[in-house]
């Protein structure tokens, strides 16, 4: 990961989610940051994990993890559950409204327990 | 450089400077605009969203002060001009030379010269601040218990939006129109009866035929009284708040001292350069009189600013009129009115179609010898407004009748194919039928690629119908395919389902489809699934089809919150339940409502906080509701033959029977029903999906209602039925339209693209014209026979309950964004959550 541009405000960069067992294929799962921020995590079909922010853009409600996956020309997606708004998993871009963008977290399993970065990937801040 | 001075910063004004910026490249002119208003330029038109809670921001008009060579000064009127030397005066005592000046100064409310008219209390709907005081003595008067009426004064466009304010206001409007109808300006007779019965529907009292006489104030000095009528016939109506609305008048007060030539009925006259008898002085908008006619709509204005600003920069543009067709929704009720709607021209003929208890009117004016659309007017069911106002001046399509029958409508049965290729098929964005003939000559095949090139369809959206017909006319097959992954229609997937019994999305799709599928084709094919298989809907593979309503058996609120609506089937509740349903409540802190179709809402719980609020009701025996699936929802009841007087069967007991047997049924579209203990119809069934209503000797079955978006009244599709042939009728019904609809299709719509409509439908429904009644009611019967309630199936399952956690490294933690304000003694969601509005790119959690 690179370095963190944003004040680091705990300790320590990755927080623990759950098992990765837990995590339904085609679904998402909320995780809380010890900031209070949230991020939304999704397992896809081919085993793939994705995280991105869970806070809508389009309705300032945290219901990212709640959509549904899926793919747009094979770009994998999710679908906001509040008005439907479709974003890349990838890179959090809406695909709907070019300048609407989910900042991405980097995730990764380690020991069959899901890890969340806590500071979102540079670019996407 | 020279100077421009542009006085009036309303729309007209504002909509010129934008226009003389964007077109003066090179920075000829320097432009000073001077406004009376304390507030830059703000969206008029739209002032009435200020009652729906829109700000003084939503409303504001582009910042002009961002143009380098703009001077705003607001607050500060121009008070004089000095034409000889070139010059205006403001109130500040400044004085402005100019090179060319713009009056843009528009109108101000007319207020008949009636006694009592500058009471307190009394005010006129024209800018911000009438709003901001009508709101004022609105909240005073309702507070100081002075009646809760508010009195319009005038019956037009603006009366009746100014009613509605009152009524998002707390009020009970009335409106007082001399005429005898509503809407004299933009409707007929004919037209003005509708009109008055829909718009009392709506609850506002209309006075038609009632002249003001005076205003005093109201009893005990509270409120105001006004008095209509004269003499005997003299009427009082007291309320808390008046509003002018009669008409407006061009403010033309500064031209007519400074001595120039003005309109016969008022207003700067202008020619067709919009000059006045000045060649210094231009004048836009309403306070201009352009060929004698002074226009009250905003397109005019924009238009003239237009060729003001063209000349300014050397052009030779001209206004020589405008169209004052207009289309409107007011307090919910379509109006149209377009052309020559009052049939002036000489030797006109009408036809009219005038439904009076469909409330719908329409009126066609041709010329003399029918082949000409010369004007019209439609009431009720503006449909066919986008198919008929680009056919004026034109010749006819054919019969004029057949135009405006019911069953044409949606203004893509008007052959548009018959047009020319520069006639208007999207009025709100100018849009040619030659330019979408263009745009799908350059490869556009759907609506959205000719939205995108041509903006057609993009504002109101009435034209969408024609644009579909364009590109049918071009041969161009309009897909059926459900989305992307699929090249099939929902009624095709039906089939494949049926006929290979594929149980499985990733089967579906790996074998019929493409891709991965998505939000549009994974719940469609859940809810086939579900119709034909049963099981929970959260097995398996099949929870991740869900959209987050279904998943989560409960429907997704604008803060993220859910509500749980338990089934009351027919309506019936024993005071037992209902207290349990309160203590839940309470217990939880839910918001509670009675909702439109009997039964109580309860909102805001937090997906945590869902399964131990189904464990309470289901213990007390409840079951879920399905206000989340798409499903049968409700059977409404009247009390019928149990307690009316006037009851010839037990309309509750049928409900209850029809409840209990449809419950859990998935379907294409929500599900609606109701059972009307006699034909007083208190259980509105002809507004539902299937409706029952009783006789002395059955039922009468009525199919293809609904409310919503395009209300439809339901159609008899048999009588005089007992008990078992009602159900088995039914559930032919509803079989045979969750195996051939498409996804999201209401039952009316898809009775109305059944080859052979209604009668086809009851051919097969009544006569078993296909050989399939016996095969839909088996189907039926595996469906009643596998409910289960979804609800326990959750709380009984620990797998599926484990999904009910807030998050997944803190199940109990509520989502920090979630909070609650009091109103009205109940949570709700704190703070507006801007839907629609996108934050800017990246905001995420910080
Ligand atoms: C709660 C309720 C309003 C209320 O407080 O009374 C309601 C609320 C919603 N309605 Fe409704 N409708 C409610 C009665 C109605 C009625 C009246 C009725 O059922 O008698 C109608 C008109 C009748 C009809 O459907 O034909 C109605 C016509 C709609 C429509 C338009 C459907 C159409 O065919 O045009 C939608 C949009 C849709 O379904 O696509 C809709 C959609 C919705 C949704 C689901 C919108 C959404 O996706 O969030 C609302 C959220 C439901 C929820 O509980 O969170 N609601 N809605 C009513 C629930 C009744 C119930 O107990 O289940
Ligand atoms: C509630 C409402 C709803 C409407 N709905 C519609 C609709 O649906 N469709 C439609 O087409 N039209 C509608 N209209 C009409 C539309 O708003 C007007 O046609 C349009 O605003 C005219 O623009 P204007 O610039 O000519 O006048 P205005 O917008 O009235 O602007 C004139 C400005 O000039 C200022 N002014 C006047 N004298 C001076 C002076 N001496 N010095 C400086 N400033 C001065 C005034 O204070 C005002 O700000 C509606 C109007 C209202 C009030
Ligand atoms: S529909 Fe008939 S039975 Fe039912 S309440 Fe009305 S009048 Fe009574
Ligand atoms: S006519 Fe309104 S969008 Fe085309």
């Amino acid at each position: 990961m690179s370095t963190p541009t944003l004040p680091v405000r705990t300790a320590l960069p990755w927080v623990a989610a759950c098992r990765w067992d837990r995590l339904t294929p085609e679904r998402g799962i909320a995780v809380l940051l010890p900031d209070g921020g949230q991020v939304a995590v999704f397992r896809t079909h081919d085993d793939v994990l994705y995280a991105v922010g869970n806070i809508d853009p389009f309705s300032g409600a945290a219901v990212i993890s709640r959509g549904i996956v899926g793919d747009r020309a094979g770009e994998p997606t999710v679908a906001s559950p509040m008005l439907k708004q479709v974003f890349s998993l990838r890179t959090g871009h809406c695909l709907d409204d070019g300048a609407v963008r989910l900042p991405t977290y980097a995730v990764r399993v380690r020991d069959g327990v899901i890890d969340v970065s806590t500071q979102p990937d540079e670019a996407t801040t | 450089m020279r100077q421009l001075v542009v006085i009036g910063n309303g729309m007209v004004g504002h909509r010129l400077v934008e226009a003389v910026r964007s077109r003066d490249t090179a920075g000829e002119w320097h432009i000073v605009v001077l406004g009376e208003e304390p507030r830059p330029a703000y969206d008029r038109v739209a002032l009435s969203s200020y009652f729906d809670g829109a700000g003084e921001e939503d409303l504001r008009l582009p910042d002009l002060s961002a143009h380098p060579g703009v001077e705003l000064r607001l607050g500060e009127p121009a008070t004089a001009l000095d034409r000889a030397a070139r010059a205006v005066t403001t109130a500040s005592g400044a004085v402005i030379g100019y090179d060319a000046l713009v009056l843009a100064t528009g109108s101000t409310a007319f207020v008949p010269p009636v006694p009592g008219r500058d009471l307190p209390g009394c005010h006129v709907y024209r800018t911000i601040e009438d709003l901001e005081h009508i709101t004022a003595t609105a909240r005073a008067a309702t507070a100081a218990g002075a009646g809760a009426d508010g009195v319009v004064i005038g019956g037009g466009l603006l009366g009746l939006e100014a009613a509605n304010a009152l009524r998002l206001l707390g009020l009970r409007p009335h409106v007082v129109e001399m005429a005898p109808w509503l809407m004299p300006r933009q409707v007929d007779e004919g037209g003005g009866a509708v009109l008055g019965r829909l718009i009392a529907d709506t609850g506002v009292t209309a006075h038609t035929a009632a002249a003001l006489t005076a205003i005093e104030p109201g009893p005990g000095g509270a409120g105001l009284r006004v008095l209509l009528g004269e003499g005997a016939d003299q009427r009082a109506v007291d309320a808390g708040v008046v509003v002018f609305s009669v008409g407006v008048r061009p403010r033309d007060e500064l031209a007519r001292a400074a001595g120039l030539e003005l309109g016969p009925r008022g207003g700067v006259a202008v020619d067709a350069a919009c000059r006045t008898s000045d060649p210094a002085v231009y004048a836009v908008g309403e306070c201009a009189s352009a060929g004698g006619t002074v226009y009250g709509l905003i397109a005019p204005g924009n238009a003239m600013a237009e060729v003001v600003a063209d000349r300014l920069a050397g052009g030779a543009a001209t206004f020589t009129g405008a169209d004052t067709s207009t289309k409107l929704k007011l307090l919910g009720v379509d109006v149209a009115s377009f052309g020559d709607a009052h049939g002036t021209t000489e030797g006109a003929l009408e036809v009219v179609l005038n439904d009076a208890p469909g409330r719908r009117y329409a009126k066609l004016v041709v010329s003399d010898d029918a082949t000409t659309l010369l004007g019209g007017v439609l009431v009720g069911d503006a449909s066919a407004y986008a198919g008929l106002r680009p056919l004026v001046g034109r010749e006819l399509p054919g019969d004029p009748l057949e135009l405006i029958a019911p069953e044409r409508g949606a203004g893509g049965g008007i052959g548009v194919g018959a047009l020319p290729d520069d006639a208007q098929v999207c009025s709100c964005n100018a849009v040619t039928k030659g330019a979408v003939r263009a745009a799908i000559a350059e490869g556009g095949t759907d609506i959205p690629a000719i939205k995108a090139c041509t903006r057609a369809g993009t504002s109101c959206g009435s034209c969408v119908p024609m644009l579909k017909n364009l590109l049918a006319d071009s041969g161009i097959e309009q897909s059926t395919a459900l989305c992307e992954h699929f090249a099939h229609s929902r009624a095709e997937l039906v089939e494949i389902v049926l006929a290979t019994g594929i149980a499985t999305f990733s089967e579906l799709v790996a074998r019929h489809g493409s891709g991965r599928g998505c939000d549009i084709c994974k719940p469609a094919v859940a809810s086939i699934l579900a119709s034909l298989g049963g099981g929970h809907i959260l097995d398996g593979e099949q929870a991740a089809l869900q959209d987050t309503n279904d998943h989560f058996l409960a429907n997704i609120q604008r803060n993220g919150t859910y509500s749980v609506v338990p089934r009351v089937p027919g309506g019936e509740i024993t005071p037992e339940k209902l207290i349990v349903i309160g203590e839940v409540a309470r217990e939880f802190g839910l918001y509670t409502k009675i909702t439109g179709a009997q039964r109580i809402d309860l909102l805001g719980a937090r997906v945590e906080q869902l399964p131990a609020i189904w464990a309470r009701l289901v213990e007390a025996g409840f079951e879920s509701g399905h206000a989340y699936g798409k499903a049968l929802r409700t059977v409404k009841s009247c009390v019928g033959s149990t307690w009316c007087r006037y009851g010839v069967q037990d309309s509750v007991g049928m409900a209850i029977r029809l409840e209990t047997r449809y419950r859990g049924l998935r379907s294409p579209h929500k599900l609606k029903s109701a059972v009307s203990g006699c034909a007083r119809e208190c259980a509105e069934a002809r507004g539902k999906d299937f409706g029952v209503i009783a006789t002395e000797h059955g039922w009468n079955l009525y199919v293809g209602g609904n409310g919503g978006f395009t209300p439809r009244h339901a159609e008899l599709l048999a009588s005089d039925l007992d008990d078992d042939t009602l159900i088995r009728y039914i559930d032919r019904f509803l079989m045979f339209y969750i195996r051939t609809a498409d996804r999201l299709q209401r039952t009316s719509t898809w009775i109305e693209n059944l080859e052979g409509g209604l009668d086809h439908l009851r051919a097969v429904v009544v006569e078993d014209s296909l050989g399939v009644a016996e095969e839909l009611e088996a189907a039926m019967a595996r469906h009643v026979a596998g409910y289960a309630d979804e609800w326990r199936g959750v709380l009984e399952d620990p797998d599926k309950l484990a999904r009910f956690v807030s998050f997944a490294n803190a199940p109990e933690a509520p989502d920090p964004t979630i909070s609650f304000a009091v109103e009205r003694e109940q949570p709700v969601p704190a703070g507006p959550v801007p839907l629609g509005m996108p934050a800017p790119a990246g905001s995420g959690p910080r």
